[in-house]
């Protein structure tokens, strides 16, 4: 906590002098959280003399914003042309309904989040999904529940 | 001086003019919905578009240029309104026969005015859950039409920021930061959203069903009380003028309501004025360093000091408001010279205002009868509300007189619903209580009127009091960061005496005051500073036509102190009259 005080306090003290500069401090709480937490806006706000409305208002217009802390595997299904014709949608459709999210959203217990790509440079092993930086190829929706218990074992790994 | 045409009328107006402004000079109201004269047009509806030398333009952001030729409306035109109408309408709950806004909303009148009957256009409009946390105004974003008058009104004229756009795009809802609730905001309860919005979105928080009960119940006595702003108010939902001066009509509906005594806050008016007073002159000769002393009987500007302006908390006058103080001697004095139990007593307030509500529930102070002092505070337009469900011919009414011993006031009272009132009424007394003499020019009008922040000097036999009147929250500001500039450098006080009043205008404009669709009032209908004038001059005429106009020679407020409280500023005035302040956090979550 006092951690996270000290780096939107930071922030807000680096960028206050300089008008118009709301969005490069909102930037640089994101780029080190992953998202804006409603602390850190409340830091930012008091630190830089600006109203939290004025901020939620920036944070909320700009879609690269994100106002919750994101799942920590992200999984990124592609929908590229290739991906998508050899059935991706169909693996996609897998996750949403084991995950029980959208794309775009994250599970309640921020183990996951799940996007949609288009097409991450590896055509020849359509479909494709990449989590965290892994890549697996040629999967069908039968590989969604392998890859989730995958993750989920070496995330639980990690807490220990 | 610019020429134009305007539909083949020759227009000279002032350069800057925009073409909305000036086609009125020829008698065309071009229709609007985002624009209000109390804020910059923010060109969101596109309403109010006409053609510029044949091309379509809006008419409330396009200045008038030399030259210009100008058509407001033709078949061409009245089609693209319609359609722009039509858009509007696809993201709004078509729910007006249940809306408390039916029969006076802006969007409404436009639709039924272009005779939008059906449309083919599907429905885009989302269910949101409706924020009533303040339990003052209420916040319903499915009916907005994010015109973005009451984020203005709230960001820039009040500057107060509970108020803001959340998300874009057909997404676009209004609501405190982040989308928290309004009761976890800065948001000061003051109305002026809800005097400003167009829709059903934003509306006082109805408690007329809490009245209709209390009034049923025959174990109980109901004791009322109006606020001056109301009077001169309430004749609006009747087809009266502005600013047409009711009193006497209003006691005589109330008493057909059933309430069972009729009182009136400018009692309490009065009486603030004696204690006021009294704690200015003991402040001035005695304590300087507690000054400037700022008056207190706005909730909103109480509500926005413990949140914004911490540091002037000593500065505050501790008297509670008019409201409070008849509601405490009601169920104290009253009670007691009546031999009524005060636990079978309700208090019901009628105010121009939604942060009365508020207010009655603030602290432990509000209680200090031994029980809630004020029970139910409503607004002027939920008392016209009851008046009509009652079936009462309001204008047929006799005039009637208010009940004694807390119906008493004087000229100095009512004028405390218009900014510059309560000064005035302050002065009339502390000039009295410093020189024991009594004031000539009772009238000041350097403080008079609808400037921002107003500024005098009094000649109290040689004493010289500056004084200093804001309206507007947002121009609270200016007047304290003056004061604290002087402290921070050493130098002499700017003021001695601050009276602030959140609502631009005063009470008279208060968030709970009609908003009627008058024929004949150009659009759009609301507040403006015309109806804030017209208001506020029906209160200054009866403080001129008043027998008595200083609160010290009320003879009922004599009695009260001879009988019951003693000493102005005395122990039991501190109890029962006086509160205290504590600083609050902007934002609860």
């Amino acid at each position: 906590m006092t951690e996270e005080v000290s780096l939107a306090s930071q922030v807000a003290s680096k960028w206050r002098k300089k008008r118009g500069s709301l969005i490069m401090a909102l930037h640089e709480i994101q780029d080190v959280k992953g998202y804006v937490p409603w602390e850190d806006a409340v830091d930012i706000a008091n630190g830089m003399n600006v109203p939290l409305a004025r901020i939620y208002e920036v944070l909320t217009f700009y879609n690269f914003f994100k106002l919750d802390a994101p799942g920590k595997a992200v999984i990124s299904v592609c929908t590229g042309t290739a991906c998508y014709l050899k059935g991706n949608d169909k693996v996609l459709e897998e996750f949403k309904k084991q995950l029980g999210i959208n794309e775009g959203e994250s599970t309640s217990d921020r183990m996951f989040h799940l996007q949609v790509v288009r097409c991450v440079g590896c055509c020849g092993l359509a479909p494709v999904c990449v989590v965290n930086g892994k890549t697996y190829g040629r999967i069908t929706p039968a590989d969604v529940s392998k890859i989730l218990e995958e993750w989920k074992n070496k995330l639980d790994e990690d807490k220990e | 001086m610019v020429n134009l045409k305007i539909d083949n009328f020759d227009v000279d107006v002032p350069a800057g003019t925009s073409i909305l402004d000036a086609a009125r000079t020829v008698q065309i109201d071009i229709p609007t919905l985002c624009k209000h004269p109390d804020v910059d047009p923010s060109a969101g509806c596109g309403i109010c578009i006409v053609k510029v030398n044949g091309r379509i333009m809006r008419s409330c952001c396009t200045p008038v240029a030399e030259g210009m030729q100008i058509i407001t409306s033709d078949p061409e035109i009245v089609n693209v309104r319609r359609t722009v109408l039509e858009l509007i309408l696809s993201n709004h709950p078509n729910e007006c026969l249940n809306c408390i806004r039916s029969g006076h909303c802006e969007l409404q009148d436009l639709t039924n005015t272009f005779g939008i009957r059906s449309s083919n256009l599907p429905s885009l409009n989302k269910k949101y859950e409706i924020d009533d946390s303040t339990h003052s105004i209420v916040l319903d974003p499915s009916k907005c039409i994010v015109c973005g008058r009451c984020v203005e009104v709230c960001q820039n004229q009040q500057n107060v920021w509970a108020l803001s756009y959340l998300n874009r795009g057909l997404a676009t809802k209004i609501t405190a930061a982040g989308g928290i609730k309004l009761a976890d905001s800065p948001c000061i309860k003051c109305g002026q959203c809800s005097a400003h919005c167009p829709t059903g979105a934003i509306v006082e928080y109805d408690e007329t069903q809490k009245v209709w009960d209390m009034l049923a119940d025959p174990e109980l006595v109901t004791i009322v009380q109006i606020a001056p702003a109301v009077r001169v108010a309430i004749g609006e939902e009747f087809g009266y003028d502005f600013g047409e001066n009711l009193t006497g009509k209003i006691y005589a509906a109330l008493r057909r309501l059933g309430f069972n005594k009729i009182f009136d806050t400018n009692f309490g008016a009065d009486l603030t004025i004696i204690e006021e007073a009294t704690e200015f002159v003991r402040r001035f000769t005695k304590e300087p360093e507690s000054l400037p002393m700022f008056t207190s009987c706005c909730p909103a500007w109480v509500d926005m000091l413990e949140k914004y302006h911490q540091d002037m908390i000593p500065n505050f006058s501790t008297c509670k408001s008019p409201q409070s103080m008849v509601g405490a001697m009601a169920k104290t004095y009253y009670a007691e010279k009546n031999a009524i139990d005060p636990a079978k007593i309700r208090v019901i307030s009628v105010m121009p205002c939604t942060a009365k509500k508020w207010e009655i529930v603030r602290s432990e102070d509000m209680r200090s009868s031994g029980f809630q002092d004020v029970d139910v505070s409503i607004t002027t337009r939920e008392l016209a509300r009851m008046i009509k469900q009652a079936g009462i011919n309001f204008r047929a009414l006799p005039e009637e007189k208010a009940d004694n011993p807390l119906g008493e006031y004087s000229g100095a009272a009512t004028i405390f619903g218009t900014t510059g009132g309560v000064m005035t009424a302050a002065l009339r007394t502390a000039y009295f209580y410093i020189t024991g003499e009594e004031l000539e020019n009772i009238d000041f009008k350097e403080i008079d009127g609808l400037e921002g922040v107003k500024e005098a000097e009094v000649d109290i036999k040689g004493i010289k009091v500056r004084i200093a009147v804001a309206h507007g929250a947002g121009n609270v500001e200016t007047v304290l960061n003056r004061i604290r500039e002087a402290k921070a450098n050493g130098e002499e006080l700017p003021y001695h005496f601050v009276e602030v009043m959140a609502c631009r205008g005063g009470c008279v404009s208060g968030g709970g005051q009609p908003r009627v669709m008058m024929p004949g009032q150009p659009k759009p209908r609301g507040i403006t500073d015309d109806i804030r004038k017209k208001r506020a001059q029906g209160l200054l005429n009866e403080d001129l036509q008043a027998k008595n106009r200083r609160s010290h020679h009320n003879e009922s407020i004599k009695t009260l102190y001879k009988e019951y409280l003693g000493e102005p500023n005395g122990e039991k005035s501190h109890h029962l009259l006086h509160t205290h302040y504590e600083p609050r956090r902007k934002y609860s979550k």
